[in-house]
């Protein structure tokens, strides 16, 4: 960086502009806030505003589909949540405190993870616990049955484990972060006081975990109301989540109107969890 | 260390892998493992054939691939060029400004990917602009969706970056636009092909918002894939995907060999 100046011409010799001509800061702030503007805010507000149209919230509204959609949306989001939130903490725990050979390749792994689709978990699945599959093939193997016991990937319960395998990596990774601002001599105490690790775990490092736990976790609740991959790859039928319901009323029924005001139930929905997100991760330094 | 017995020690690593290899390292393999086969009943595939993978890169395939590639390539130059300049312009300003410049490009974020697209689809079938059914609605929406993550991490490294740089250059008489090209923007370099390889991750595997915008003649990769599974080819769809994550892997690869080149300088 030390080069930057030594290649430079001499900028000492040109003369500062006169302050009255500089243009103030919040001018350079209007060329992004434009383009932003009319690729997503203009479109955002057309959706609210056809999803206006005569009697279209009254008709969503009242519809069971819509209030069955919600409902599996949120419990499965919550579901999801809770569980990514123990799996990930168990995990994080035994990679930054009982670490083994290879600890740190699980972390690499944990970060390739993250930037793989959602719906190849989905994929995944229908080879180990599908009709077909893996799971079944050992039974019917086994057992000599006709057909395997597992039959839950088409139902709600496919799609939890699904988002549980997707999104605990996304909770694993600030608890990693977290862990290890954390420092060991507290731990070393603990345990030379005589404290037994699940007494250590809950004393010491849950309080320590808990900013990052509270941001990880309401990140993965935000992302799992908005899931659509894996949802779709499920095929499911019984299955409808409002990203899900938003794209066969506009895609497979041509419903705009109705596409329209449950995009804005799901927008208020995670807006508003983003914002509590938003608030709890300032408040945990993340 | 937090388990110092022997035994505890084994135990938690045995809980660890008896949890962590099913859930997360076996859905992968057996990807990979399905894309090499013909048929799957039993523990293992069976019917060994690489036939998914020559039809993986001709035709129809090869041409969803290149489409993902210049959507992503596009989308990431531009949420990167849109972005960098959001997060430059709002560290320097103040207080309400700055509070309302980065709240409204995280706002993304927050919006379903399904709703974005829904709302370009909307926008954009209409007068003033046209796009619906060109390529350009694909790279618009995908463009829309990673803008808030290159924000995101632009304006998290600009935070980090020592003023004491800039604050120098500006000493010694450099113009704002002088400090900008030769001492910022090289400082964040590193930053900002961290950020340009995570939009094209993101926008390789979008699905959401391209399922409602995609025309007939610019269908992505993850596109392909599903349409493939659902109608039950299964294992020409995980040959599709093991495509798509070898993609995505060797593109994160490339981007991190240019960035630890030029952290060096």
């Amino acid at each position: 960086m030390a080069s930057a100046g030594a290649t430079a011409p001499p900028v000492a010799a040109a003369a500062r502009r006169p302050r009255s001509r500089t243009v103030p800061t919040w001018v350079w702030a209007l060329p992004p806030v434009a383009v932003l503007g009319f690729v997503f805010l203009y479109p955002l507000g057309l959706v609210v505003q056809e999803s206006l149209a005569p009697g279209a919230y009254a008709d969503v509204l009242a519809s069971a589909s819509f209030r069955d959609a919600l409902v599996t949306t949120v419990w499965l989001a919550a579901g999801a949540t809770v569980g990514c939130l123990v799996l990930g903490f168990a995990l994080a725990l035994v990679v930054a405190f009982v670490p083994f050979p290879g600890a740190r390749a699980v972390s690499r792994f944990i970060d390739v993870f993250l930037s793989f689709p959602s719906f190849l978990i989905t994929l995944a699945l229908l080879f180990v616990y599908g009709t077909v599959g893996m799971a079944n093939g050992l039974w019917t193997g086994a057992t000599g049955a006709a057909e395997g016991p597992f039959h839950f990937l088409t139902t709600p319960w496919g799609v939890l484990l699904a988002e549980i395998t997707y999104f605990t990596p996304f909770v694993m990774r600030p608890l990693l972060a977290a862990f290890s601002q954390l420092d060991t001599a507290q731990l070393e105490a603990a345990s030379s006081l005589g404290a037994r690790p699940a007494r250590i775990v809950r004393r010491v490092i849950l309080p320590e975990a808990l900013p990052a736990l509270a941001a990880g976790g309401s990140l993965v609740l935000v992302m799992c109301l908005n899931e659509f991959g894996i949802v779709l790859f499920t095929g499911a039928k019984g299955v409808t989540t409002l990203p899900m319901l938003v794209y066969s009323k506009a895609i497979l029924e041509s419903d705009y109107a109705a596409a329209c005001v449950v995009a804005v139930v799901n927008v208020a929905i995670s807006v508003g969890l983003y914002a509590v997100y938003r608030v709890v991760s300032r408040r945990a330094g993340a | 260390m937090l388990v110092h017995s022997r035994g505890g020690r084994w135990a938690s690593w045995l809980a660890f892998a008896v949890l962590f290899v099913p859930l997360f390292a076996v859905p992968l393999l057996v990807i990979v493992a399905a894309s090499f086969s013909t048929h799957w009943s039993g523990a293992f595939p069976s019917g060994p054939t690489a036939e998914h993978y020559t039809a993986a890169v001709r035709g129809e395939s090869l041409q969803a691939l290149t489409t993902s590639l210049v959507t992503a390539a596009a989308a990431s130059l531009l949420a990167l060029t849109l972005g960098t300049w959001a997060a430059l312009t709002a560290a320097s300003l103040r207080g309400r400004g700055r509070r309302i410049l980065d709240a409204l490009f995280v706002l993304p974020l927050a919006v379903p990917s399904v709703v974005v697209g829904l709302a370009v689809l909307v926008a954009f079938s209409r007068p003033p602009l046209l796009l619906n059914g060109t390529r350009w609605i694909v790279i618009l929406a995908h463009t829309v969706l990673v803008t808030a993550f290159a924000h995101q991490s632009v304006s998290a490294a600009v935070r980090r970056l020592d003023p004491v740089y800039e604050q120098a250059a500006a000493g010694l008489g450099a113009r704002p636009s002088y400090v900008l090209l030769r001492v910022r923007l090289p400082l964040l370099l590193p930053s900002l092909g961290a950020a340009a390889g995570l939009c094209f991750a993101l926008s390789m595997g979008e699905l959401s918002a391209t399922m409602m915008l995609y025309p007939p003649d610019w269908m992505p990769l993850p596109v392909l894939v599903f349409t493939a599974t659902d109608r039950g080819s299964l294992f020409t769809g995980s040959a599709l995907a093991v495509v798509l994550m070898a993609t995505t892997l060797l593109v994160l690869l490339a981007v991190s060999r240019i960035r630890t080149r030029a952290s060096y300088r």
